[in-house]
């Protein structure tokens, strides 16, 4: 299989959205920001007002924190940038989604075949993970220019929403797609076949822990 | 003496090594993973982080976004003096984690448990951690800063006699395939396997293990040197590459450290170091020589001892 490589924008056409494939690379241009939990719980649960116009400026919402400082003349150095991974936030993207329209989740470690269906498809958006994850320094080099930061002072630097100028930022890796399908899914099933072969022999531990076992009246030998 | 201000500059300089620069001997072995890799999408993946030393080395920019969170492990020879004291050796540290936070720049990942209190500089209570060990002759400090990542690939089990090495190749395959689905560990990466202790001393040696020792490093028990590469090789057979994706790359290096445990017990514990094994080491002599290397040489024969007297110590001490 040849791999397609694709050049995106971060604020994509439904036709845009609809033509990746699971496994396409994809490079991106335009405005992106990262939020996490921090933004999240900033915006969704204590009603801040989001500080950009979304998604008109931008549809990329990055899980990042990046390896960045504000200088003492109010500029900003960015090094590395690489994704955190995405599943602990499936809690506020629904919301955060219909609040701000976002298309592209770009993130590590995708999310579930569920989530995507759920709140992905319907949306129209789709999951783009950062490759190997820890191509921090290439994507590095697609940061164009920092415009802004917002919210560094109440979260900190690692927790901000930073607003990144994208040159052909990548490689991203397409996982998912508009029928809600997850790549990883698809990798660990072919994985999972194998798997008795590697286990046999093995065994399990001669005491079992909670959480193993949820009868908690197991006597766990 | 080692001079505090000889100090202090070794140890920025360190900090920023281990951020960009990737050490040689994974990087070697990496390469070796990439031109056997078959998977389509993790040979894509493979070859990405190869760019990526790259562009990290190029640029002087971190290799990855996560620098992890830097820590100090500090070897002083029996005969070392620092200027100010240890205490001084620790504010050295310090000052240096958060000058070179600031300065690669680092991202300032290390925050309060519950207030998530952030002073952007990595430094807080217990943190970095600094850890100690001595050797018993030499007037050298070895310095050697490892910016661990990750919140996934590590775990501990108690284990006992009985679960015997299929109990402990279950456990170690758990791991993996706990941490490696989706590649929520980063791998192919350098494995630790701390076996024996108390529980911390487990879970210590099985990190020491993972970021303290080279790939190509052998275990000096031959049936453990024996038991690595079988490790290495059934973790491969796992079908599991990097990222989860299919492949046949997901352990570069096996290490397996032990120490001597309760007689009930066998504990365990699974590190996974990452694809950006951040690590640096110098040595610094009271003539203010500083040698770098990337090798902590961490596991001396001194340091394995299983003897109540040190031979040559017992010398001395006569």
């Amino acid at each position: 299989m040849s791999i397609r490589e694709i050049t995106l924008s971060t604020t994509p056409t439904d036709a845009d959205i609809a033509a990746l494939r699971l496994g396409d690379i994809v490079y991106l241009d335009g405005l992106m920001y990262t939020a996490r939990e921090g933004v999240y719980m900033r915006a969704l649960e204590d009603k801040a007002n989001i500080p950009m116009e979304l998604p008109s400026e931008s549809a990329a919402n990055f899980h990042c924190s990046p390896a960045a400082r504000i200088n003492a003349d109010g500029s900003f150095s960015m090094g590395a940038v690489t994704a955190t991974a995405s599943f602990r936030f499936a809690k506020w993207l629904p919301e955060w989604m219909e609040k701000t329209g976002a298309r592209l989740i770009i993130g590590k470690g995708g999310m579930s075949s569920k989530d995507y269906k759920s709140f992905f498809v319907p949306n129209g958006a789709v999951y783009l993970s950062t490759v190997g994850y820890g191509t921090g320094a290439l994507l590095g080099r697609g940061v164009e220019k920092v415009e802004a930061v917002h919210w560094h002072e109440e979260l900190g630097l690692a927790q901000a929403m930073w607003v990144i100028r994208c040159n052909r930022m990548g490689p991203f890796i397409v996982a998912s797609d508009m029928d809600g399908t997850c790549l990883f899914e698809r990798e660990n099933a072919k994985i999972a076949e194998g798997i008795g072969r590697v286990y046999e022999g093995t065994r399990p531990a001669v005491l079992k822990r909670y959480g193993e076992s949820d009868d908690r009246t197991d006597e766990v030998i | 003496m080692i001079e505090f201000a000889t100090l202090q500059r070794t140890a920025e300089e360190l900090m920023a090594k281990a951020a960009i620069e990737i050490p040689e001997d994974y990087l070697d072995g990496l390469k070796r993973a990439a031109a056997t890799e078959e998977g389509d999408l993790s040979s894509f993946v493979l070859k990405a982080m190869l760019d990526n030393y790259e562009a990290a080395k190029e640029d002087r920019s971190a290799m990855c976004g996560d620098t992890g969170v830097p820590r100090w492990f500090v070897k002083l020879g029996n005969d070392a003096r620092v200027e100010g004291g240890m205490a001084a050796l620790e504010n050295a540290l310090r000052r240096a984690t958060a000058q070179a936070t600031f300065d690669v720049p680092l991202r300032p990942n290390r925050v309060h448990p519950l207030w998530r209190t952030d002073h952007d500089n990595n430094v807080g209570i217990g943190a970095p951690e600094i850890e100690y060990a001595f050797e018993p002759s030499g007037d050298w400090i070895d310095l050697i800063t490892v910016h661990k990542g990750g919140l996934f690939g590590t775990d501990y089990r108690m284990l006992f006699p009985s679960d015997g090495i299929q109990g402990i190749k279950r456990f170690y395959l758990d791991s993996l395939m706990a941490f490696g689905k989706r590649g929520l560990a980063c791998q192919p990466a350098i494995i630790g396997i701390g076996l024996g202790g108390s529980k911390d001393t487990c879970m210590t040696l099985g990190k020491r293990a993972s970021v303290l020792r080279t790939v190509g490093s052998r275990n000096p028990d031959p049936r453990i040197a024996a038991m690595e590469d079988e490790f290495k090789e059934l973790g491969n057979s796992i079908g599991m590459g990097a990222m989860g994706f299919v492949g046949k790359n997901m352990v570069i290096q096996c290490n397996i450290e032990v120490g001597y445990c309760h007689t009930g017990g066998m504990p365990m514990s699974v590190h996974a170091f990452c694809l950006s094994s951040r690590r640096a080491v110098a040595r610094l002599w009271p003539d203010g020589r500083v040698e770098f290397r990337t090798d902590p040489d961490w596991f001396t024969p001194y340091m394995r001892r299983e003897t109540i007297d040190w031979e040559p110590t017992r010398e001395a001490a006569e």
